[in-house]
Parts: C-alpha cells; structure tokens; sequence
C-alpha cells in the first residue's frame, strides 16, 4: 500500500496528515484528548492537564516527563537550495509559537548548550522563555567547554548563558559531554576531562555557583569513554561533587545493544543502574536515536503498527524511555509542531510499557534494528561545520534512510538494482549539495573527535562515496563499499 | 502542420535534460543543414539538396526551427494586421557579402562566425539559454511534488546561468530576429542566413514551383500581402525562387485559382554543393585569466556545533588550452566543425560542458570541472552532436582517450597549505594516474603530496572537481590540442 513507502526522514508528519485526511472525509468535527485505544477519531489533539509530572528528590521540583530539547530549532531556509551555504536562520516566530504551545500543554524544562545551533539556541530560547513568567519553567544548559577549555572562555560561557537565556539562576546544570577524547591534541577521554574541569578549577567554580543558588541542581552529560562516567561518580561519592542528576543516552537500542551499534558506547542498563543506585536522577537524551526509532525500516513500522495501530512509532520510543521511575525528565528535540503535538499526546499521561512490550522492543525490535547495520549518527551536528564544506550527517541520514527502505543493493544483478540505484542517486542529491557529498571528503579527520558516538566518519564517507561511484557506474559494489 | 510537429520535436530534444530524447529525435538534429555539411554528412547534404532541387526550400519552412519560429511571431502579428506584406527587391549585396563572409568563417574555423549565422545554432542557443531555464523549472517543481510523495520519477535539475556573454547574446539574437519576423516575416532568412541564401541558388531550379496564370489573374495583390519572403511581385507576374520558402499561403489566399504550385521548365544543371571546410591551423587561444595569489581555504575554526562551511566559488585556472570532450579528437576538429547549437551543453548531466565567452570559439562547448567532471560512464555528448565536432565514443574507447592531463598546483596545495592529510584527487582517480608520496624526499613520515603520471592520466577532470583547495583548485586539467590514446 502506498502509506508504507511513506516512511522516510517525515514519516511521522506524513503519518499525521494521513491521519487528518483521512478523518477529513468522515467529518467529525469535535477534537477529543488523546485517543484511547480503539477510540481514536483524527489527528491527535493533546489534552491539557493531564501531563505526567516527576518529583525531583533534592529541589522537590515538580518536572514534567517530557523536556524539550532545544538542539533541532525550526529554521527558516528548510530547502536545499537555500541550505548551499550556511544553513537556515532559526525561526523565532515558530520558536515562540512552539514554546508557548508546550508550556500550555504542562511541558515545563527546557534544556538548550551554549553551542547548540551553531551557538544560537540559548537566544531564541531565551527569548521564547523571557515572554512567561520564571517560575513557570525550568532551564536546563551546560558548561559546552569542550572547543576552548581555558579557565577564561569556560566563566565568560557561564555568564553568556545567564544573559543569552536572561535570567539569574539555571535549574539544572551540566558538565557537557564528558568522555569525549581530543586524539589531534595528545588528549585521551581522561585527560580531556581534566583539563575541562578539574585542572581549570570549573568544578570548584560551579560547586560555588551552586551554594550560591545560581544553579539548582547539578548533574553531567556523558558519552564514549565508560571511564569517564564511572569517575565522575566516584567525584561524587568521595564528596568533591554533589550531583542531582546524570544525563544519559537511553533508548531500547542502547539498553543493551549499545556495543552491537557501536563499541564505543556503553550499555544504559549499566548506565541507568549505576544512576539509580546512588538515588539519583537520570534526565534522557537521544530516546528517539535522532529520529532514527521513529524512522524504522517498513517491516519493523508494521510490527509495531500492528500491536498499536492508534500511536505513532515514536511513542514506544518515548514510552520507554519514560517508563523507569527514576527517569525524571525525557529531553527531545522536536523542531516541528508535529513531533511536538504526538509526544505531548505520548506523556499526557504516559502509559508506562508493559513488561511483555518492554521485551518485545528489547529482543524482537532491537535485534532486528541491529541487522540493518545502519551507521550510528544521531544526527547531532557536533561534527559540524567540516572545514571542507562537507554535510556529514546529511549524508549518513541519508544513507540510513535508503538502508531502512532497502534501497542499498551492492550487486547489478538483484532485482530491484535498478529502483534502488535511482532512489539513492536521487535522493542523494536532492538531500546533500553536490559540492558537500561524501566525495568532496579529504579524510583530515578533525572531524573525529567531536563525535559523541565515535563514528570513524572519514571511513565512512569515503565508502559511501565508493558505494556512490559503483552506483552511478553500474558496476558491482565490493563488500566493504556496503 | 508537418513544420509545427518538426519544430516541437526538436526543441523537446534540446530542452531535454535526461538524454532519453536523443534515441527517438537524434535524427532531426542530424538531419540539419549546416551540421550536415559541417560532418560531412554526404547523405543528408544530398538529400536535402534533392529535396530542394525538387520542392524548392521546404528545408526552409519545415525542417530548419529558426526558420519555423519566425513564422511563429509573424503568425501572432498577422493575427492583429492582416494582408501586411509587400513586395522588396532582394537584397542581394547584403545576402552575398554575409554569405561570403560565412564561407570564409568556416574556412578560416573561425567558430563565432560559424555559430553567430548558423540557424540552427542560433535556434539552440535560443532554447537552451532562454526556454530551458523554464523547461527546468518546470521539472523542478515536478519534483518538489514527488520529492513531496516520496517519488523518484522526477529528479531536481539546477538552473544557471552556463555564460553570460553567451547568454546575452541569446537574448539579443531572439530580439533581433523577433523583430525582423514580426515587421517583415522570413526577413532574416532571405537577408543574413546563409543557408537561405545556398538553398536559395539550388532553389532557382527547382522541379516544382509557384507559378502565374496571367490570364486568371486580377492583380488583387493579395498574394504579395500575404508573402512572408516578400518575394511575389503581382504586378509583374513574377516570384523570385531564390527567396521562396514554399509555404503556400499565397495559393491559399488567391480565391481565383491564379497561382498553381507546379512542374514549369526543368533545368538539368545542378549546382555546386555547399564548400566544404578546408584545413587551416590555427593557433591556440591562450585563456587571458590571470593567476591570482590568494589564500588556500582556509579552514573555519570551530567554536559551536553544527552549520555548514561557506564554500567558496571556484576560478578557472588559466589553461593554456582548454581540454575538449572526448570524441572531439582536436581543439581544432571542434572549432571548426562546431554550429554552437547547445545541444550537447543542454544533454550533459555532469554540468562539465557549457558555451565559450571565448570570441573566437563562441558558444561553442568548453569543458569546466567546478560543478562536475567528465564521468566514465558518459559518453552523452558524443552521440548527440549533429556536426561531427564531437564524434560518437564508446566508454571503453573514451577511458584510454586522453583530452589532457593533471596538473599540480604546489601554492594551493592542502596538504602543505593546511598541514592535513588529503590525498582526496588519488582516491578519486579513475585511471589510477595519481600517486600520493611524501613531501620531503628525505624524510618517508613527512606529510604527502600527489604526483601524476602523465602517461595514464586522460584529463578526466576528477581531480579538480574534488580538490578541497578553492577558489583554486590545486590540481587542474590542461587540455591537448589533439587527442591521444593511452
């Protein structure tokens, strides 16, 4: 049927409208709260009031599950050609009108970095925020010191942070992703964190800041190196550091397949445990893989469709992530109205998982996912600009994307070669500007580093481009170009 | 209504992008004068001189577009002001010295000359400059659509501006001819089209023709005001040949059966056929860019997360020769045989191919790497050329043909200029002809540099496309005057 080729990169937007066409012609013109199963009548219109709150143990703040991340903001100039240098202004109108809609809608944190979009979220957020009142909300930001970790340029990203978002305490405050390593300067995952914290004196800075009141809770980020991440919460069992809260990669992929995708990365079963077990708080990045689970592969959309025909896909990515008690708050990046509607529907209120549809996503989902062996990105931008122009995770997205539809075909003789081969040529330049597709890859690798899921980018990009030239040649692609 | 079905079909086949109208149309390029003569094409210059030889110039009012598209302009002015023509003695002087110019052009390969007074060449460079760019958008707003639903039917094509010169002209010839059309009809073609002009000796002597019943005739004139060639004189009963397309609006409109379309006295002398071109050389034309020092990209220092480099427009490096698409064995083959009639430049997918701002290769193809390079499995442009300037090539035939070589540009250099590793024209190479070695000979650690062997290398133009250095790419193509086989 013609709505499962649909599942692309806007899936769920398209999964909405067809929702709304198709009620459109049964004309039922009340709008009802989310629907219960088997009562669903149109597109999902969120209720008010009936969001799902988590206590925070040592501020007593009344968190609402699902957090907004401000990473992914609306822009103005969505469309290729507009994006051929320099990508889109962010939308503040819509920004605004996004922001205004959640809070409405009982979402109360916020979470943004002084580095997220291209440095320019704290702004619009800030802006967005300044239009309600402050005890509304809650802020969440970070000490994103990882480019300059000078003790100067750390102080003078705090105080940005406290005019950019125009107020005078944050809620919540991270040491940002810790466990990153800086190979080009002779600095392992350790000695980076060092160097950001410990031997600048940011940690004694922030833990004064803190019994100041200018930060209501601390917590940290982390991804790579699992060391890392068992050290900084040594710091705060030895007493150096009080921590509130851990941001951590959560999803059913991650939970214990996270080695499988990536062997960099740690299981967040471990990571969750060893949260939980100290009694702290465990705030939630990547529940949706940067919109990897919400965009799977057809087969794997009709099983779920199939158990819960009435939900998006990205609904048992979030439900989830929210399921576990000491979850205090699911952070996504919604950049369009949409993605923002279907999860405040998703957590107003959360249905927590079942223990039989927990391991159905756990077993049956994940493994399955693992086999596609799509390349990790998230989509997160930390890799970007590339000095040379390219549009690296343009590329991977796209990439995953024609791996899930199955339209990567290595060899001339399969039957479906030559639908595939137009899908990915096609595609291909209509997402990446020819000038930034993985060709143009000079493999300098400083790239590397700013990845928090390790991808050996260059590699990657020089095998798509092998992959890409077998394509547009017709010839037969070698295993490792696959 | 054979003419309008002629002159769709092949403004389709230049407006096409894709390639796929070339199996089906090809012909009616091929079947062109000028390209003809020019490819030495001694069926179709035969045949067409047949044709004329026996029907006078229906080449004229069916086949040549330009000829066509006049007739088009002048259709709508006749709609408002009818009967508007008179009769004009021929202008003999201005027709002959154009043609004489037009025959010394080609003699001398001067290609401006060839491709300013080519008709068909004006015609293509009239659609691909002025009515592509809307054919385009047209596409692209088709796939919008299917991009929309998910659909690969259609795929996005840019739209640019390929030279402006060129373009400019385009413009300025569409006006001109327009306005002569308008005003007098077939003007251009019985005035400055050489064609018209060679067709119209031959036509003097054709089997059929338009002729006078005196007796019938009651001198109405409607037969002179409605003559777009401006050729029939009632008064003195008498039609010049050499100027009659044969459209047959003047039979149309005498209501008095005057004028009949039939065999008169045949005349068993044929002409001479059009010149052929003779071999001149001429010296190559040096490009007169100069080199401009400038910085290396400079890499953007990264201080926030995401955001894409603003990557600079490239400058053409100043070629001593500029390479010529395979097929086209010589710079000077290409030159001289060339009509400038942009169908290779509309077909090519790469973006390589574009019209020269050069005055003495006017319009006529040159190749750029800044957007694409000449890919392996193309051979498009070859197949498509009606003129022979660019002759048909397999793939296998184009990989060892060698239209010039690399050339490293130390200053530019990334490698050296960055102090990053690259190596991006070796992975790229298709014919392997690049090597990465070390930049100091003495010492095997220290950062690499590419070498080219000339020998392999066949001027493909991959290593430019892809040099990260801009706006000068650190390795370019220099062209070869003549082709070689690796």
């Amino acid at each position: 049927m013609d709505n499962e080729k649909k599942k692309n990169i806007f899936s769920r937007r398209s999964f909405l409208k067809g929702l709304g066409i198709g009620t459109a012609a049964v004309a039922v013109p009340t709008i009802v709260g989310c629907a219960k199963d088997g009562e669903q009548v149109g597109e999902q219109e969120p209720p008010i009031g009936k969001m799902t709150y988590r206590i925070s143990p040592s501020t007593g703040d009344k968190v609402s599950l699902l957090g907004y991340g401000m990473m992914r903001l609306p822009t103005k100039n969505d469309h290729i050609g507009e994006r051929q240098n320099g990508e889109g202004e962010i939308d503040q109108d819509m920004v605004n009108k996004q922001v205004d809609y959640a809070l409405e809608h009982g979402l109360n944190l916020f979470d943004t970095s002084p580095l997220y979009c291209e440095g320019l979220s704290e702004k619009a957020l800030g802006t967005a925020l300044s239009r309600h009142d402050r005890k509304q909300y809650f802020i969440s930001t970070k000490m994103s010191n990882y480019h300059d970790y000078s003790r100067e340029s750390s102080i003078a990203m705090f105080e940005k942070s406290l005019k950019e978002l125009q107020t005078t305490y944050f809620d919540y405050y991270l040491w940002h992703n810790i466990g990153g390593d800086r190979a080009e300067e002779g600095l392992d995952a350790m000695g980076l964190f060092e160097e950001r914290f410990v031997n600048n004196g940011m940690m004694d800075f922030l833990n004064q800041k803190k019994e100041e009141g200018v930060i209501r809770n601390l917590g940290f980020s982390y991804h790579g190196d699992v060391a890392v991440f068992d050290h900084a919460l040594r710091l705060h069992d030895e007493g150096k550091v009080k921590f509130d809260f851990v941001l951590i990669e959560l999803n059913y992929l991650d939970w214990k397949h996270a080695k499988e995708i990536n062997d960099y990365n740690t299981n967040a079963e471990y990571l969750y445990g060893e949260v939980a077990k100290r009694g702290l708080m465990a705030f939630v990045m990547e529940p949706l893989l940067g919109g990897r689970l919400s965009n799977l592969p057809d087969k794997l959309v009709a099983q779920l469709k199939r158990r819960d025909p009435d939900h998006s896909v990205a609904s048992w990515a979030f439900r989830y992530a929210g399921t576990r008690k000491n979850v205090l708050c699911v952070l996504s990046g919604m950049t369009y109205m949409e993605h923002l509607r279907d999860n405040l529907c998703t957590f107003s209120p959360l249905k927590p998982l079942t223990e039989a549809e927990m391991r159905f996503l756990d077993e049956d989902i994940s493994k399955q996912i693992v086999g596609y062996n799509t390349i990790p990105c998230n989509d997160c931008k930390y890799c970007m600009p590339c000095p040379y122009g390219i549009d690296i995770p343009g590329i991977f997205v796209h990439y995953n994307k024609c791996l899930g539809a199955e339209n990567v075909v290595g060899k001339t003789t399969d039957p479906n070669y030559e639908k595939a081969r137009r899908a990915f040529l096609v595609g291909y330049d209509r997402s990446v500007p020819k000038l930034r597709q993985a060709d143009h890859c000079i493999g300098c690798g400083r790239c590397v580093s700013s990845c928090p899921q390790s991808i050996r980018i260059p590699e990657e990009l020089h095998r798509i481009s092998a992959y890409v030239e077998a394509l547009k040649q017709r010839k037969d692609a070698s295993g490792e170009e696959i | 209504m054979l003419a309008a079905v002629f002159y769709v079909l092949i403004t389709l086949l230049l407006l096409d992008f894709t390639g796929v109208t070339y199996k089906w149309l090809g012909w009616m390029a091929k079947m062109q004068f000028l390209p003809a003569v020019l490819a030495l094409n001694v069926v179709v210059i035969v045949a067409l001189m047949l044709l004329t030889l026996v029907f006078g110039r229906v080449y004229c009012s069916v086949i040549c577009p330009l000829g066509v598209m006049q007739d088009l302009i002048s259709w709508i002015h006749g709609k408002k002001k009818k009967n508007r023509f008179t009769y004009s003695a021929p202008k003999n002087v201005l027709r002959y010295s154009v043609f004489a110019v037009f025959v010394v052009g080609i003699a001398l390969g001067f290609g401006a000359i060839v491709t300013l007074l080519s008709p068909y060449g004006t015609y293509g460079a009239i659609v691909s400059n002025l009515l592509q760019p809307f054919y385009l958008w047209g596409n692209n707003a088709l796939a919008a659509i299917a991009e929309h639903y998910d659909s690969y039917a259609f795929y996005s094509k840019e739209v640019w501006i390929k030279s402006v010169p060129v373009f400019a002209t385009a413009i300025a010839l569409f006006a001109a001819i327009s306005v002569l059309a308008w005003r007098g009809g077939r003007t251009y073609c019985n005035t400055i089209c050489p064609v018209g002009t060679l067709l119209g000796f031959v036509a003097r002597f054709s089997w059929l023709k338009v002729h006078f019943y005196a007796d019938k005739c009651k001198n109405c004139g409607l037969c002179t005001k409605n003559c777009k060639a401006s050729c029939i004189d009632f008064k003195s009963h008498t039609v010049d040949y050499s100027r009659c397309v044969t459209c047959g609006n003047c039979l149309e409109k005498c209501s008095f059966g005057a004028l009949t379309y039939a065999h008169a006295t045949p005349k068993a002398k044929a002409p001479d056929t059009a010149p052929a071109p003779t071999d001149t050389t001429r010296r190559a034309i040096i490009v007169g860019a100069a080199i401009v020092g400038a910085e290396a990209a400079m890499a953007k220092l990264k201080k926030v997360d995401g955001g894409l480099t603003v990557l600079e427009d490239r400058i053409t490096p100043a070629r001593h020769v500029t390479p010529s698409p395979p097929g086209s064995q010589s710079v000077k083959n290409l030159e001289q045989r060339c009509v400038g009639c942009q169908l290779c430049i509309s077909k090519c997918p790469n973006g390589v191919l574009r019209p020269s701002s050069d005055p003495a290769r006017f319009m006529q193809p040159e190749m750029n790497f800044d957007r694409g390079f000449c890919r392996p499995e193309c051979t498009r442009c070859s197949w498509v050329c009606p003129a022979g300037a660019i002759q048909p090539i397999t793939k296998a035939e184009k990989s060892s043909t060698q239209i010039g070589h690399a050339v490293w540009r130390r200053k530019y250099c990334v490698p050296l200029t960055d102090n990053v590793d690259c190596g991006n024209c070796a992975r790229h190479c298709p014919v392997g002809a690049i090597q990465m070695v070390p930049s100091d000979p003495n010492d095997d650690t220290s950062i690499e540099i590419p070498v080219v062997n000339t020998e392999k290398c066949i001027g493909c133009g991959s290593c430019e496309y892809v040099c990260p250095a801009r706006p000068h790419a650190a390795i370019y193509v220099e062209g070869h005057e003549v082709h070689k086989t690796v």
